[in-house]
């Protein structure tokens, strides 16, 4: 039994980190909040790197890796707040011409909320009734759409959005700290202060426990073992947790900065709502999981 | 990452699953959970029996007497005694997995010679005297003194919260031999010894716990003559003893836990079927979350284990957190959450009858109360996560 990262895995994490860097770092996030617009060059970059052909297999011009491969790089994307439909993308690869290489962009419905629609080339499920809705992050635009069939993939849907909310939960952790450590207050850190301490020490706790759980759902949701969707359903549920709770104590240690326009911190906790609404609900996976007990 | 276990690993499992089977049906009833005199009787028996059959010391170097297994085969012995119903360790706790490996560690021959074999062998059983009246959390203001006397230390103080004393051989005491002062801060001047509970001097007085049981107590020392060759590590150099007996107590201690958690959680479902309670969507939910908690903490001991087995170097946390021993800690906090929680959600299964502390899942809620304070309370282990893990100012 080994659950640490293979020298491949952790190659293929940093690679994305630093492409992320290069490619999507603060300036362009910023810049993208300000124009919502799938950037066409980056979503190329993007399927040449190999984020929608990574679990295509080699012989189809893919690169034959697996989900828990796939939920590391989705880790990053979610790092860095890479918007747009990349799971609908990356799970129409090898069925939308196009996909897997970043030339088409591919929106899909889960049954109630389809985003990215109307810059999208090819939808996938029912969204002939989908009526536009100011979405509440800035940088998702989404419809709402009524039934459909469900998609095909949702397990692995769900457990990829969860790697999203994941390396956000991560993100914002990483911000909470780095600014307790530098905003001084009564003449010292204010991560000096236990009831600060102590909001970061369960914003890691979140984390480290959501990615238990999404690391495990890739792994057992790829090889078909027994339980792969209530693994899905828990890891979506804890990373759902992870990511708006931890955005929202991110925003209370960054105080009154933390509610402007110009902090980060909001953009977290309004895209972990849009996708803990998303492929499965709290709810839903609750019920799901009971239902298996 | 892979959750397979090896062909190896499975052999393993296989052979221990076998000799369960064979072995469980032979145990003398359990006892009393109150009684503590027939658990400890029992608990030792169990060990005996492990012992005889070699897998005595499971996770113990094997020049200790152990079976220097792997983390891993570990884990499985643990998970599979767990799923068997086979008794906890109990009142070996602090023999096997304190005071053994501290003593492997850092004893002289003759120490591990002396007491490594009867803990394995489920002969003597240890207890730990490391808590004092005023030093809980601030463990190293301790103030029971230790005083040489030629070949002695003779010691006076007092010692609280002691599980199991009222039916210990030795305790692991932790005594100061050096008066606090500016030239020496309250973390030196701490020695490590091991205590005869027979000795002259020793009293005992249990305490009951809010579930009813004696299985903590009060020790009070008066003039209680040590041999200085029972001193584990060098004089004043306590702290650091104590510091590898503590990374003891995390690690795997809660595996077979997590474990009983996942069963009881199905048992709540069955219950709440039968008498209606799944009726209600809000209490239903509120199991589904906890199966998905304890399914990832059961994820996180397996990420623990896999670390510990790769020589410590971290492969998680994205964020540059990667750090070894990052699991402890964070297992602790939410563990010993989840564990409350699981016991409130059977307190709604069982309506009325959550009154009735006939029915064992109302003693394991009153004991539940316990896991966010023994062995370090949430509060220190968060300040634990934040200082020494994320990096953040001390407190001091
Ligand atoms: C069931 C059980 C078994 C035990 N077995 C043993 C044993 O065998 N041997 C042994 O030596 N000890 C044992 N203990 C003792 C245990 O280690 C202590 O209870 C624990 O470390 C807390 O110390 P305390 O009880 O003195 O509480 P205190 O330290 O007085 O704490 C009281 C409250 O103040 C909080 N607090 C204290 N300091 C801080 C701080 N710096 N920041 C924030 N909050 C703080 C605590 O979190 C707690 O909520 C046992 C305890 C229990 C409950």
């Amino acid at each position: 039994m080994e659950f640490r990262l293979t020298d491949d895995q952790l190659a293929l994490r940093t690679g994305f980190r630093a492409l992320l860097d290069g490619r999507f770092g603060r300036e362009a996030l910023r810049a993208a909040v300000e124009r919502p617009a799938i950037d066409r060059a980056l979503w190329r970059e993007l399927g040449d790197a190999g984020l929608f052909s990574l679990r295509l297999p080699e012989a189809d011009g893919g690169v034959g890796l697996g989900l828990p491969e796939a939920v590391l790089v989705f880790e990053e994307a979610g790092r860095a707040l890479l918007p747009g439909p990349l799971v609908a993308t990356h799970l129409a690869a090898g069925t939308v011409p196009g996909a897997d290489t970043g030339r088409t962009v591919v929106a899909a419905s889960d049954g109630a909320l389809v985003e990215w629609l109307a810059e999208a080339d090819e939808v996938v499920g029912e969204a002939g009734d989908a009526r536009p809705v100011r979405s509440v992050d800035p940088l998702t635009p989404l419809h709402r759409v009524t039934g459909g069939p469900e998609h095909p993939g949702r397990s692995a849907a769900a457990v990829l959005t969860a790697a999203l909310q994941l390396g956000s939960a991560a993100r914002t952790t990483e911000l909470a700290v780095q600014y307790a450590k530098e905003r001084e207050q009564f003449g010292r850190p204010i991560g000096a202060f236990q009831a600060v301490k102590h909001l970061c020490a369960g914003m890691l706790v979140r984390t480290e426990l959501a990615r238990a759980a999404v690391y495990a759902a890739a792994v057992t949701s790829e090889g078909r073992w027994g339980g792969a969707d209530t693994d899905a359903a828990g890891a979506k549920l804890l990373a759902d947790d992870a990511a708006v709770r931890n955005a929202r104590d991110c925003l209370q240690v960054h105080g009154g900065m933390g509610f402007t326009w110009e902090s980060d911190v909001h953009l977290h906790l309004k895209r972990a709502w849009v996708r803990a609404g998303q492929w499965i609900t709290g709810a839903e996976a609750e019920e799901l999981i009971a239902a298996a007990l | 990452m892979d959750l397979r276990y090896t062909q190896d690993e499975e052999v393993f499992r296989g052979q221990l699953k076998e000799w369960l089977a064979k072995a469980l049906p032979a145990l003398p009833p359990a006892p009393d959970p109150l009684d503590w005199p027939g658990r400890r009787a029992y608990d030792t028996a169990w060990q005996r029996m492990l012992y005889e059959a070699g897998y005595a010391g499971l996770h113990w170097p094997a020049d200790a007497g152990g079976r220097g297994a792997t983390p891993t085969q570990h884990l499985i012995f643990l998970e599979e005694t767990e799923r068997a119903g086979a008794p906890y360790v109990g009142a070996n706790f602090v023999g096997l997995l304190h005071a053994g490996p501290t003593i492997a560690a850092e004893g002289t021959v003759e120490q591990r010679a002396r007491w490594l074999p009867p803990v394995l062998r489920g002969d003597e059983v240890w207890c730990q005297g490391f808590s004092e009246p005023g030093a809980g959390s601030d463990l190293a203001s301790l103030r029971t003194r230790a005083v040489r006397d030629g070949d002695h230390y003779v010691v006076s103080g007092s010692k609280v919260w002691t599980s199991h004393a009222e039916v210990a051989d030795w305790c692991e005491l932790l005594v100061r031999t050096e008066p606090v002062s500016d030239a020496v801060p309250k973390h030196r001047g701490i020695t490590w010894l091991a205590m005869r509970m027979d000795a002259p001097g020793v009293t005992v007085r249990p305490l009951r716990t809010l579930a009813g049981s004696t299985e903590f107590a009060e020790m009070f020392l008066d003039d209680v003559r040590i041999p200085v060759t029972d001193r584990v590590g060098a004089e004043n150099d306590g702290w650091r003893v104590t510091m590898v007996t503590l990374s003891y107590e995390r690690g795997t201690a809660f595996v077979g836990e997590v474990v009983a958690c996942r069963r009881t959680l199905g048992e709540l479902a069955r219950t709440a079927r039968d008498n209606g309670r799944w009726e209600d969507p809000a209490l239903r939910r509120r199991l589904g979350r906890l199966g998905a908690e304890f399914a990832a903490l059961w994820r996180l001991t397996q990420w623990n284990v896999s670390e510990s087995q790769g020589g410590g170097v971290g492969s998680r946390g994205g964020g540059g957190f990667g750090v070894p021993g990052i699991g402890g800690s964070v297992f602790k906090l939410r563990y010993s959450q989840a564990r409350q929680e699981l016991y409130e959600a059977a307190a709604d299964v069982l309506g009325p009858d959550a009154l009735d502390l006939a029915h064992p899942w109302n003693q394991d809620r009153l004991s539940s109360l316990s896991y966010t304070i023994a062995a370090g309370t949430s509060q220190i282990q968060q300040n634990i996560v934040a200082e020494r893990i994320l990096g953040l100012p001390k407190e001091r």
